[in-house]
C-alpha cells in the first residue's frame, strides 16, 4: 500500500492505492464519483476516457482507462469536470462544440472536449491528429473539427493555466514524488534513476516494468493478469533524454513516442510520419520507445524503421551493459535476446538517412496497427545501390530484415523494373501469416510492391494517397 | 415558430461538460450488485460438465446462476423465443451466455466470469452461408420469393446481360456506450429498470415475462443512450432481464454493463449476405429484368432477421423502375452472433445489390454510370398528369422509352416449400408474444394491393411511387458537385498518374418510411402544462443522440407559441406512455412528433376555449406566439394563461396519439403499401486508390438529401453527415473476421476499425433538398435517421470506378464489401490480368 498525491481539477488529493493497478478511470468514476469521464473500450482505443495530465514537461492528453494511479504521482489531472471554469464559464472548445453541433449521443464528447482543450492549450491546428485517438460513431467528425477550428483563435482561459503554474510554484523540482521509491513497498516501486531501477530489476527479475502502460494496461483491464511486483518508470528522468552524440542520436528507453516524434520531425521526416501514425496522441503521450522495443511485437511500429536505419540497442543488467544491432534483439515470436532482470536502456540511431522511407499499411490510416510496415534505406552511388537495409514488420514473427531482397539490390540501379524483378526474393525472405488484419497473400504482395513504391518514391512520382488533394 | 430552427441538441451543454448522465453514471443505492456473464467458448456443442467452483469462490462473488438454477428459463428473444437467458444444455455460438455471476463490484464479476470450467461435446458448427445452405439450416421453412413480371423471360429476351455475385460484410454497431441496465427492486415485487434501450416497452415486456409479473408492475426508464444505431433495439434485453432476475433473487439493486470486448462478442450485428444477381438490359442500359438472390447470414437466433431480410427485398429496387424482377431471400441460421437491427434494417443490403447491378451494366456497356442510373429512375412526380412538384427544380424528360404500364395483376410466386410452412413450433400465449416487437411479424394479417393512380409506376411489391423526386434532386446535385467537369478532369489525371488512380460515383437513395409491421406505426405522448406556464413533455421515443427530443420539443413549443427552452424534456418512461414502438425505422419524430403535437393541441384548445369564453371572442381569434397569447385586444404571457386556466379548473394535461395513415402490407405475398412515403437523397463521392497497396481515401463528398420541410436543419445535417460516414465505414474499413472455429477475431476497436477523424471527407458539402413532404407528416418533414446511411454506397462505387481506371474495360471490378485495401488491391490485379 502506498500513498500518492496529485492535483485533481485544481484541488490537491492524496490517495492510498490498495492495488498498484487501480486505473484512474475506475477511481474517478467509482471512488470519486466523477462520472463525466467515460469508459468506451477500456483499452485505450476510443478516447472516451481522455483526461488532461500536466507535469513538468507540460500538459498532455492521456487515456484514463489504461493509466494506473501510481503513474499520476506528483502530477496535475484535469477531467471533463474541470474544463469549464470554476464559475461554470464554458471553455471555448465547449461553447464551439455546442454552436457547431459537435455532440449527438454525447458519450464520446467529454473525451473529445478534453483532447480539444489540450490541443487548444498547445495552440495546435492539426485537428485530425489531435483527435485521431477519439472515436465518434454519430457525427462523422465534420462538426467536431469545425468546432475545433472555431475555437482555435480564442485565448486560453486562465483556469487552464493553473496546472502548469502549480508545477513552477508548488513543486519546483518538477513534481518529484514526495514519498519516493525507498518508502514504497516492492509491489509498486517508483525509482527515480536508471541506476535504482537496474539494481532493483536485477534483484526482482520476475517484476513487470511499467512505463506508459499502453500495453500492460490491457494485461490488467482485459486479461486480468497478475503482474507480480511492478515498477513504475515514469519518474526516471535520466531514461527520458534524447542526446546527439556525433553522428548518432541516443534515445533513452523512457522517451515517449511523442517526444521522439518531435525530435525526428526535422531529422528523419519519414520516420516522424510513421510515428505520427503510431496509435494516437493519447497513446504516444504515454508509450515509450523502450516499451515499444522490449514488448517484442512482430509488427513493432518503430523497430522496422529503426532496423532500416541501423539502430543499436543498449541493454543493462545491474551495472553490466551490452549493446547489439536492434535486429539481433528479436529472436523469435515474442522472444528477445534479453536476460531476466535485464532492461532496455537506450537505442541509438544515425542522424543521417536521407533515403529512408517508411510505409505503413493498415486497414485504417490513423490509430491502427500495421498489417505490413516496410522501411527502406539504401545508399546510392551514381545511381547504383551500394548498401541496403530493408526491414519489415508484420511479415514474420519478429520485425525482420529482407536479406535476399537487400542482396538482390546491391550493384543495381533502383528502378521500378529492378524492383519488379526482385519480387521472388520476398518469398525467400518471408512467409507471413493470415490474420484479421490481412491475408498472407496480401502481405507478400504488398511487401514486394512497397519496393516498387520506393523506386517510384525516390524518382519523385507521387505514391501516397494521403498527399492527394481534392 | 420553433419548428424548423437549427437549435443545438437539447443536451449539448450537458454533453460538453460531462454532466449528461448515462445509466452507468446514475448514483446507485448502497448494496448494489454487479453482474457479468460467463460465455461459451465453442460455436456449437452440448454442455457436458460445468465446474463453477472457482467462480463462486472468487472475491466479491455473491451468487452464480446457470441453467440448473433457473428451471423456468427467461427468454430474451424479441421474436421466436429462441434466446434463453443462459444456455440450456446446448450452446449455439462463441459468446453465448452460459452462466451469470452476481458480485459486489463490476470488476469482481468480470474477473470471476473467466474462472468457469465448462466441458462441451462439440457439434459441427455452421459458420458460413455455404455451410448453412448445405445443411438446410434456415429460419422459416424455405426462401421467401417475391416476383413481379417474368424476370427470367425478360432477361432472356434482352439485348445484353450481366450476372455476378457480391459478398457484403456485416457491421458492428460500436455505439460508444456499451450495453447497460440497472434494476431496482420495488415494494410488492415490482421492478424499475433503467435500460440503455431503443425499445423500453420491449424491455418491460421481457422483464415482466421473466418475473411472471403483469407489465403494469414493471416500469422501464431511459433518459438517453450513448448511441444505438439499432444495436439497442433487442440486444439490451439480456442485461435487463439478468438484472431483474438477480434483483428479484437477492432483493438488491443489480447493474450490468458489458465490457467492450464482451459486447462485441455477445451482441448481434448487421447481417452480412451474399447477393447473386442477373440482369437483362438494352443498349441504353435500361433494365428489362433483374433477379436477385439474397443469402442472409442471420446467426444463431431469429431475433429481427425476418423483417430485416424483408426490408432488404423491399429496397432491391432503390430508385429504379424494374419492369420484371424476382427476389429470392434465404434467411440462414448459423452458429455465429445473431444478425440484428442496424441503421437501415436490411435496406442497405438490398440497395447495394441494385447499385452494383447499375455499376456492372454501365461497365458492360461502357456508358457513364450516372446515365444508366437515370434512365432507370422511377417516373418523376413532376411528370404525372395533374400533379405539380413541390420542389424548385424541374424534372427532366427521360420517359419516352418507358414500357407501357402494367396492369399490376402480375404473378405472385412463392416457392412450393413455403406453401407448406408450418406455424411456429411453440404455441405462443398472448402473454408471451411481444406485440410491440418487429419480430412479431408472423402475426401480421394480410393486406391488399393498393390502387394505382394513372401514370404512376410501382415498386416490385406493387406500391405506387407517387413522390419520386430523384430526377430533380440528382440534376441539382450534378450541378452543385460539378460532376461532369470533375469526371473529365479525373480521366485526365489518371492518365498521368501511374500509381494512384481516382474514381468518382453518384448514387441515389430512395428509402421507405414506416415500420413494415403496420401496427407498430403508432405513438403516444403525455404533456403537462403547469400553473407557472412551464411545459413537461413526454413521449414514447427514445433519445440516442439523433436529437429526437429536441425536435419533438420544437414541435410542442410551436403549438404553444413558446421557445423550445420552455419545454422540459423528460426521460422515456413506460409508466407515462405505454405500448411504445421501438425508436427505430427512422420513425421517431414522425410518430412521436405527431403524438406530442396532438397532446399539445388538446391542451392549447382547452386554454383557448377558456380565454374565448372569458373575452367573449371566437376561439379562432386566439393567437399563441412569441411566448404570448393574444385575444380581443388583450395580451397575456403564456404563464398567465396557464394560471388562469388552472384557476378555472381546466385540465392542463393531455395524452396525444398518432397512427400513420394509408399503410397496408402483406408480407407473405409481398404486396401492399408498406411505406407512408419515401425519403430521397444522392451523394457524389470522389476517391483515390493506391494501385500498389489498395490503400484508398475519400477526397470529396457532395450530398443533397431530402428531409422534407426540416424540423431542425442542424440536427438533420448532423444525421446525414454521420450516417454517410458510418455507411462509408461499413463498405470500406469495417471488417468483421471470424476464425474457422467461429470465434470473432475483431472484438475491440484495436482490430475493428470504424472511421476515425481523418477518414471523413476533407471536402464535405451537405445540403438539404428542402421541399415539403407531400404527405401529411409533422411539419411536412421527412424521417432522416436511416436513409442517408445508404449514401455511403457512393464510396464503394467510386472505388469501383477507380479500380476500373486501371484496366482496359474488359473486366468488371466486382468489388466485394467491405472494400478494404486488400480487396481493392486484388481487384486492381484482376484489371491488370496478373
Amino acid at each position: 500500500m502506498s500513498e500518492i498525491a496529485f492535483l485533481l481539477n485544481g484541488t490537491p488529493v492524496r490517495v492510498t492505492c490498495e492495488a498498484p493497478t487501480r486505473t484512474l478511470l475506475d477511481w474517478l468514476r467509482e471512488t470519486r464519483g466523477l462520472s463525466g469521464t467515460k469508459e468506451g473500450c477500456n483499452e485505450g482505443d476510443c478516447g472516451a476516457c481522455t483526461v488532461m495530465v500536466t507535469d513538468r514537461s507540460g500538459a498532455k492528453a492521456l487515456n484514463a482507462c489504461i493509466l494506473f494511479l501510481p503513474q499520476l504521482h506528483g502530477k496535475a489531472i484535469r477531467t471533463i469536470e474541470g474544463i469549464a471554469g470554476p464559475d461554470g464559464t464554458l471553455h471555448p472548445v465547449q461553447q464551439a462544440m455546442i454552436d457547431h453541433h459537435g455532440s449527438q449521443c454525447g458519450f464520446c464528447t467529454p473525451g473529445f472536449v478534453v483532447s480539444m482543450a489540450v490541443g487548444h492549450l498547445q495552440g495546435r491546428r492539426d485537428h485530425d491528429d489531435v483527435l485521431a485517438g477519439n472515436l465518434c460513431r454519430c457525427t462523422g467528425y465534420a462538426p467536431i473539427v469545425k468546432a475545433a477550428q472555431a475555437a482555435q483563435t480564442a485565448p486560453v482561459p486562465n483556469w487552464m493555466q493553473t496546472d502548469r503554474a502549480f508545477f513552477s510554484a508548488q513543486v519546483p523540482s518538477g513534481g518529484a514524488p514526495q514519498d519516493g521509491g525507498a518508502d514504497s513497498p516492492p509491489s509498486a516501486f517508483r525509482p527515480e534513476t536508471a541506476d535504482e531501477l537496474a539494481r532493483w530489476f536485477a534483484a526482482n527479475p520476475a517484476a513487470t516494468l511499467i512505463a506508459g502502460a499502453t500495453d500492460v494496461g490491457l494485461w490488467v483491464t482485459k486479461e486480468f493478469r497478475d503482474l507480480g511486483p511492478v515498477a513504475f518508470l515514469g519518474g526516471i528522468a535520466d531514461l527520458q533524454q534524447i542526446t546527439r552524440q556525433g553522428d548518432t542520436f541516443r534515445v533513452g528507453a523512457g522517451v515517449t513516442i511523442t517526444d521522439l516524434l518531435e525530435a525526428m520531425r526535422g531529422v528523419h521526416p519519414d520516420f516522424a510520419e510513421l510515428l505520427r501514425r503510431y496509435s494516437s496522441v493519447q497513446v504516444r503521450n504515454a508509450a515509450t520507445i523502450g516499451g515499444n522495443i522490449a514488448n517484442g511485437s512482430p509488427i513493432g511500429d518503430a523497430p522496422p524503421a529503426l532496423i532500416a536505419m541501423g539502430a543499436r540497442l543498449h541493454l543493462r543488467h545491474g551495472d553490466v551493459r551490452r549493446e547489439m544491432a536492434l535486429e539481433d534483439f528479436f529472436l523469435d515470436y515474442r522472444r528477445q535476446d534479453r536476460n531476466p532482470g535485464e532492461l532496455v536502456e537506450a537505442v541509438t540511431l544515425p542522424a543521417l538517412a536521407p533515403a529512408l522511407r517508411c510505409y505503413k499499411l493498415s486497414k485504417r490510416f490513423d490509430q491502427d496497427i500495421s498489417a505490413v510496415c516496410g522501411c527502406f534505406n539504401v545508399t546510392l552511388e551514381q545511381g547504383i545501390v551500394t548498401a541496403a537495409r530493408i526491414a519489415f514488420g508484420g511479415m514474420a514473427g519478429i520485425p525482420k530484415r529482407a536479406a535476399a531482397v537487400e542482396a538482390g539490390l546491391l550493384g543495381k540501379p533502383l528502378t521500378v523494373d529492378a524492383a519488379m524483378a526482385l519480387r521472388p526474393a520476398f518469398a525467400q525472405d518471408f512467409t507471413p501469416l493470415s490474420d484479421m488484419r490481412a491475408s498472407a497473400g496480401y502481405r507478400l504482395e504488398t511487401a514486394a510492391n512497397m519496393l516498387v513504391r520506393y523506386a517510384h518514391d525516390l524518382a519523385g512520382v507521387p505514391v501516397s494517397v494521403l498527399e492527394v488533394r481534392p | 415558430m420553433s419548428a424548423g430552427l437549427a437549435l443545438p441538441h437539447d443536451a449539448a451543454p450537458l454533453h460538453v461538460t460531462g454532466a449528461a448522465r448515462y445509466i452507468d453514471d446514475l448514483p446507485v443505492p448502497a448494496g448494489t450488485l454487479h453482474l457479468a456473464f460467463g460465455l461459451s467458448t465453442v460455436a456449437h456443442g452440448a454442455i457436458t460438465a460445468m465446474d463453477l467452483g472457482a467462480v463462486r469462490a472468487a472475491p466479491g462473488v455473491v451468487a452464480v446462476l446457470s441453467a440448473d438454477d433457473l428451471p423456468d428459463m427467461p427468454d430474451c428473444s424479441p421474436s421466436a423465443h429462441d434466446e434463453p437467458l443462459l444456455a440450456t444444455g446446448t450452446v449455439h455460438y462463441v459468446g453465448q451466455q452460459v452462466f451469470l455471476v452476481i458480485a459486489t463490484a463490476h470488476l469482481a464479476a468480470r474477473h470471476a466470469a473467466r474462472l468457469g470450467r465448462i466441458s462441451y461435446a462439440e457439434h459441427p458448427a455452421l459458420l458460413t452461408v455455404d455451410d448453412a445452405l448445405t445443411a438446410g439450416s434456415r429460419f422459416e421453412a424455405g426462401p421467401v420469393v417475391w416476383a413481379k413480371g417474368d424476370a427470367a423471360a425478360a432477361i432472356a429476351a434482352a439485348a445484353h446481360r450481366v450476372e455476378g455475385r457480391m459478398e457484403v460484410g456485416g457491421q458492428e454497431h460500436f455505439y460508444l456506450e456499451g450495453q447497460v441496465a440497472l434494476a431496482l427492486p420495488q415494494e410488492g415485487g415490482d421492478m424499475v429498470v433503467h435500460s440503455s434501450t431503443q425499445h423500453p416497452t420491449e424491455v418491460q415486456h421481457k422483464v415482466a415475462h421473466a418475473l411472471h409479473l403483469p407489465m403494469a408492475a414493471v416500469r422501464v426508464e431511459v433518459r438517453r443512450m450513448g448511441g444505438g444505431f439499432g444495436g439497442k433495439e433487442s440486444q439490451g434485453n439480456a442485461l435487463a432481464i439478468a438484472c431483474a432476475v438477480a434483483a428479484r433473487l437477492t432483493g438488491r439493486p443489480c447493474k450490468m454493463r458489458y465490457d467492450r470486448d464482451d459486447d462485441m462478442v455477445i451482441t448481434g450485428k448487421r447481417h452480412d449476405l451474399r447477393i447473386v444477381y442477373r440482369a437483362g438490359f438494352d443498349g441504353g442500359g435500361r433494365l428489362a429484368g433483374v433477379e436477385f438472390t439474397h443469402l442472409m447470414r442471420c446467426g444463431w437466433s431469429q431475433d429481427l432477421s425476418l423483417p430485416v431480410a424483408d426490408r432488404a427485398m423491399l429496397h432491391a429496387d432503390n430508385t429504379y423502375f424494374l419492369p420484371a424482377i424476382r427476389i429470392e431471400s434465404h434467411r440462414l441460421k448459423t452458429n455465429t452472433q445473431s444478425g440484428t437491427a442496424f441503421r437501415g434494417f436490411g435496406g442497405p443490403q438490398g440497395m447495394v445489390g441494385i447499385e452494383r447491378v447499375m455499376d456492372h451494366v454501365a461497365h458492360a456497356l461502357g456508358r457513364e454510370p450516372l446515365d444508366v442510373r437515370r434512365v432507370n429512375f422511377y417516373r418523376a412526380m413532376a411528370e404525372r398528369p395533374g400533379v405539380s412538384p413541390p420542389s424548385l427544380a424541374t424534372g427532366e424528360a427521360f420517359f419516352a422509352e418507358n414500357p407501357p404500364l402494367e396492369d399490376f395483376q402480375t404473378l405472385i410466386t412463392r416457392q412450393g416449400i413455403l406453401a407448406e410452412k408450418k406455424p411456429a413450433a411453440k404455441v405462443l400465449t398472448a402473454n408471451a408474444v411481444d406485440l410491440t416487437s418487429r419480430g412479431a411479424s408472423d402475426l401480421a394479417v394480410g393486406g391488399i394491393v393498393p390502387a394505382v393512380p394513372a401514370g404512376v409506376q410501382t415498386t416490385p411489391y406493387h406500391m405506387p411511387v407517387e413522390d419520386f423526386i430523384g430526377h430533380e434532386l440528382v440534376a441539382a446535385l450534378e450541378v452543385s458537385s460539378d460532376y461532369h467537369a470533375r469526371r473529365a478532369a479525373i480521366a485526365v489525371w489518371n492518365v498521368g498518374s501511374p500509381v494512384l488512380k481516382r474514381g468518382l460515383a453518384l448514387t441515389p437513395v430512395k428509402f421507405g418510411i414506416s415500420f413494415t409491421l403496420t401496427w407498430l406505426n403508432q405513438a403516444g405522448a403525455l404533456v403537462h402544462v403547469y400553473q407557472d406556464g412551464s411545459i413537461h413533455l413526454n413521449h414514447g421515443g427514445t433519445e440516442m443522440g439523433q436529437g429526437l427530443f429536441q425536435k419533438v420539443a420544437q414541435v410542442a413549443a410551436g403549438v404553444f407559441g413558446v421557445d423550445a427552452g420552455v419545454v422540459k424534456i423528460t426521460a422515456t418512461d413506460t409508466g407515462k406512455v405505454p405500448n411504445t414502438s421501438a425508436t427505430a425505422a427512422s420513425s421517431g419524430s414522425d410518430l412521436n412528433g405527431m403524438a406530442a403535437q396532438a397532446a399539445c393541441e388538446t391542451i392549447r384548445g382547452r386554454m383557448a376555449e377558456h380565454l374565448a369564453a372569458l373575452h367573449q371572442a371566437p376561439v379562432a381569434d386566439i393567437v399563441f406566439g412569441g411566448g404570448r397569447v393574444r385575444v380581443a385586444g388583450a395580451d397575456y404571457a403564456f404563464a398567465e394563461v396557464a394560471a388562469l386556466a388552472y384557476q378555472a379548473r381546466v385540465s392542463l394535461s393531455s395524452t396525444g396519439f398518432y397512427r400513420t395513415p394509408k399503410i397496408v402490407w402483406d408480407r407473405v405475398r409481398g404486396t401492399g403499401r408498406p411505406f407512408f412515403y419515401f425519403a430521397y437523397g444522392a451523394a457524389v463521392t470522389e476517391v483515390v486508390i493506391d494501385t500498389l497497396t489498395g490503400e484508398n481515401r475519400i477526397l470529396r463528398t457532395d450530398i443533397l438529401h431530402d428531409t422534407g420541410s426540416s424540423l431542425n436543419p442542424a440536427l438533420d445535417i448532423g444525421q446525414i453527415e454521420g450516417a454517410y460516414v458510418q455507411g462509408a465505414g461499413w463498405l470500406t474499413t469495417e471488417e468483421l473476421v471470424w476464425d474457422d472455429k467461429g470465434r470473432l477475431k475483431t472484438h475491440a476497436p484495436s482490430t475493428y476499425k470504424i472511421p476515425a477523424c481523418s477518414d471523413r471527407p476533407p471536402v464535405f458539402n451537405v445540403a438539404l433538398w428542402g421541399g415539403e413532404n407531400p404527405e401529411e407528416t409533422v411539419g411536412k418533414s421527412k424521417a432522416v435517421g436511416e436513409p442517408p446511411f445508404m449514401l455511403g454506397i457512393s464510396v464503394l462505387m467510386a472505388l469501383s470506378d477507380a479500380v476500373a481506371a486501371c484496366g482496359d474495360g474488359s473486366v468488371y471490378p466486382a468489388l466485394d464489401a467491405p472494400a478494404t485495401a486488400e480487396r481493392v488491391l486484388f481487384a486492381v490485379k484482376r484489371q491488370r490480368h496478373v
